[in-house]
């Protein structure tokens, strides 16, 4: 009796359930994975392509992520309006593509152009993204945790109706830029040259950031208001401002992933914030929230999970139209990294 | 934590009182509010109303009316609601019905005498908003009846609920065939739209006859009238030429990344891709079709869903060129459509053409819901205009040969009232051109 009730963890069903749960859930995946191959249904081919397109969608939600991942880290809020600033970017991105097209840059500097679309969508992006916190967050800074949050959501909102208002309903064809078209070869295999731009940008992004915040001055700061904002200001460190450049680097990132969405996609409307960002909010979430590296991870991982997972596991298995489920994919591995590892695969480190 | 719960509390009282005062108000006849504001057009009015309704006492109709009936003071307006998608992606769907309505009461602004009013709602083309478009619409007394909706998941929700309350919906664009299949027909529902039935066996014909094609595969996005329609397409393929299915794939609502999808198809390599989905899901599946290991040789095709100009700007014209659309036949365009119906429609819409093709469902919905309100209305003697509503479906539903902009209507007893006939388009530098069936 005693020994039950002094260790009453080890035997807690709820756990045993989870774990069986967990455990079974993997077999399940494993097995559709085994069929599936046996099958052989899909090439090696496939398989790359699937691979290639989900890190290229996973490498955009990573840095969407990264905005969340931030603000996080320092503020302890969710920016709920984070999709919104990416939806910016992308806007800014149309309306500065179709310009130089008209002008004739695409055709004949379209490296020049791409850019050029990029800086003009870093830009707006990153205003919208300050702007939202000096208006939207700053006065709330001292108000309940639940208060910023609603404001977050709200603003959210407004910005949606407001791209609504400004640009209509409808969606837009983004144009195309002649060198990201068609394929590259690279070590023997084939790619689609927009994944691979889209991929390659990204991760030499991330790689920046994650230098920014570890070497310089700036970065030190940051992490030191993310660890704890009064000691830090008392250090002498602008809290202020450290809080805006942060929003800054999650808008202009969020900028750059609206470019090479809409590289990916070619398609433009108000309301495309929504899905990208609720999903780089869960890859934040999956990878840790507050942890970059986490963030990275996060969003790498979703977008694999949402290209391959449907078809390595569900097809084995003869479950019609398994690219209808691939969101339920995603979210149940979320649930199960969150039942086994509640704060996502790499935790919070305290640094930012 | 405390003076949170007390104030949640106090805003669900809050709440309850308000829906309580709402309803209450709704319940009392809303003529009666309005009877003491004077009839303008008294004089004017020539009250045709009253020729056609030998009906008799309207108190004895009324009561026996299973949902009584709606009453118009004289000179009131007759208020008529709308329920179809007019933001959003899919608004050029929506907004060409309501524009076609429009019209409709431009040239006939009234019904039994009184002046025609709109309330329009948004079906937001899912079941959510066709929900919240039929309760807005439900909780008001004085309508009549309803045009909507424009997607067939929100029609099915909307359907249901109107037809609770006895009020008529007549959907100018719903083609899925369930709306109007035995099994699950609402009472109260009716369309000027086709049965996609008509509309997938067309394309499996034309796919089969006139592409000479024996492999295909579908793409739905888990709607009602994709998921329908592809089932459809998918039956008449395999029993009309002996094609071969080599998948039936599904997206979602939203999704953007449609190449893994695509890549999946194309491990068959299907001669005929068929995705009869919305605006900006096509435009992606159009665009990730071109790239796609596997579909380099496939034709696609895809339905009314997409028959837009805002699908061919959304995905661009490397990616559509060739393709076939199926859709309502525009033949029909007589004299009337062409002399009289479109500058109207240009006039109201403020745009150059009908960015849609379920326009003329629309006008003929609006008129076929006028004739048959003028056929059941009684003149009380007051001047008070009671519409019985169960009569008013009876009177709909026995409509034959009605005479319409998109042809002779007979609605059957399911509430398909469609001439339906279908024809296929091909996209050639970015317009559509209707290239089967022969005229």
């Amino acid at each position: 009796m005693a020994r039950v009730a002094s260790s009453p963890r080890r035997f807690n069903l709820v756990t045993v359930f989870l774990w069986l749960l967990g455990g079974g859930l993997i077999a399940i995946a494993l097995l559709g994975a085994f069929l599936t191959l046996s099958k052989g249904r899909y090439s090696i081919e496939n398989w790359e392509t699937f691979i290639v397109s989900g890190i290229a969608l996973g490498s955009v939600y990573a840095l969407i992520a990264l905005g969340y991942t931030l603000v996080y880290g320092i503020l302890f809020m969710i920016n709920f309006a984070h999709g919104e600033v990416f939806m910016f970017g992308t806007f800014t991105a149309l309306f500065a593509a179709r310009f130089m097209a008209d002008a004739g840059l695409i055709d004949s500097q379209p490296v020049l152009a791409f850019i050029l679309v990029v800086a003009v969508a870093m830009l707006v992006s990153m205003t919208v993204a300050v702007a939202l916190e000096r208006i939207a967050y700053r006065p709330l800074r001292n108000a309940p945790r639940l208060v910023p949050l609603i404001t977050a959501i709200g603003a959210s909102l407004f910005l949606q109706y407001s791209a609504r208002g400004f640009y209509g309903s409808g969606v837009n064809a983004y144009p195309e830029f002649a060198p990201l078209e068609g394929t590259t070869n690279i070590l023997g295999l084939t790619l689609r040259t927009d994944q691979l731009v889209v991929t390659g940008a990204a991760v030499a992004l991330m790689l920046a950031l994650y230098l920014f915040v570890e070497r310089t001055r700036t970065g030190r700061a940051m992490r030191a208001v993310s660890e704890d904002k009064d000691v830090a200001a008392m250090m002498g460190i602008d809290v202020n401002r450290v809080i805006m450049i942060t929003f800054a680097i999650g808008g202009l990132l969020a900028g750059v992933a609206g470019v090479l969405y809409i590289q990916l996609f070619n398609q433009v409307d108000f309301f495309m914030g929504f899905l990208p960002g609720i999903k780089a909010f869960t890859a934040a979430v999956l990878g840790g929230i507050g942890n970059i590296v986490g963030a990275m991870l996060g969003g790498l991982a979703l977008g694999l999970l949402e290209a391959v997972a449907p078809f390595l596991i569900l097809d084995g298995f003869g479950i019609a139209s398994p690219n209808q489920l691939k969101d339920a994919i995603a979210f149940t591995v979320l649930v199960l990294v969150l039942i086994f590892r509640p704060s996502g695969f790499l935790g919070r480190k305290e640094n930012v | 934590m405390q003076k949170y719960m007390r104030w949640s509390a106090a805003l669900f009282v809050l709440m309850l009182v308000l829906a309580a005062c709402q309803s209450g108000g709704g319940s009392s006849p809303s003529a009666s509010l309005d009877a003491s504001e004077p009839a303008e057009s008294e004089a004017a009015e020539s009250q045709p109303a009253e020729s056609q309704s030998a009906g008799g006492d309207p108190t004895a109709v009324c009561e026996a009316d299973e949902f009584g009936c709606v009453e118009i003071a004289e000179g009131d307006l007759l208020e008529l609601g709308t329920a179809l998608v007019i933001t959003g992606e899919n608004e050029s769907l929506g907004l060409d019905s309501q524009y076609g309505a429009e019209v409709a009461r431009e040239m006939r602004p009234e019904i039994a005498g009184h002046e025609v009013e709109f309330n329009h709602q948004d079906d937001g083309c899912a079941t959510e908003g066709g929900t919240a478009a039929a309760n807005a619409l439900a909780s008001e007394e004085s309508i009549v009846a309803v045009i909507g909706t424009s997607c067939s998941s929100a029609g099915i929700a909307a359907a249901e609920i109107l037809s609770g309350e006895g009020i008529m919906l007549v959907s100018p664009s719903n083609t899925a065939p369930s709306l109007t299949s035995e099994e699950s027909h609402q009472p109260f529902y009716a369309r000027t739209a086709h049965n996609d039935k008509i509309q997938g066996a067309a394309m499996a014909q034309f796919v089969c006859e006139e592409l000479q094609l024996t492999t295909a595969a579908t793409i739905d996005d888990g709607s009602a009238y994709a998921d329908q329609l592809a089932a459809v397409f998918v039956e008449e393929f395999q029993s009309q030429c002996d094609g071969t299915i080599t998948s039936e794939e599904a997206v979602t609502v939203g999704q953007e990344d449609m190449g893994p999808v695509l890549e999946s198809i194309g491990t068959d390599s299907p001669e005929f891709l068929y995705f009869p989905v919305f605006v900006a899901e096509g435009a992606l599946i159009a665009q990730a079709a071109r790239e796609a290991t596997g579909l380099e040789e496939t034709i696609i095709g895809a339905a009314d869903g997409v028959f837009s100009p805002d699908f061919l700007a959304a995905a661009g014209e490397d990616a559509t060129e060739g393709m076939y659309l199926s859709g309502p036949d525009l033949a029909f365009s007589g004299d009337f459509y062409e002399a009289d119906f479109l500058p109207a429609y240009r006039e109201i819409s403020g745009e150059d053409d009908p960015t849609s093709v379920f326009h003329a469902h629309a006008f003929d919905a609006y008129n076929m819901l006028a004739d048959a309100i003028e056929e059941v209305a009684i003149q009380g003697d007051d001047g008070t205009t009671y519409i019985p509503r169960t009569a008013l479906k009876d009177a709909f539903f026995a409509m034959s040969d009605y005479e319409g902009v998109t042809g002779t209507l007979t609605c059957d007893e399911f509430g398909d009232c469609a001439d339906a006939r279908i024809s296929v388009s091909q996209v050639e530098g970015g317009e559509f051109n209707r290239i089967w069936p022969e005229e």
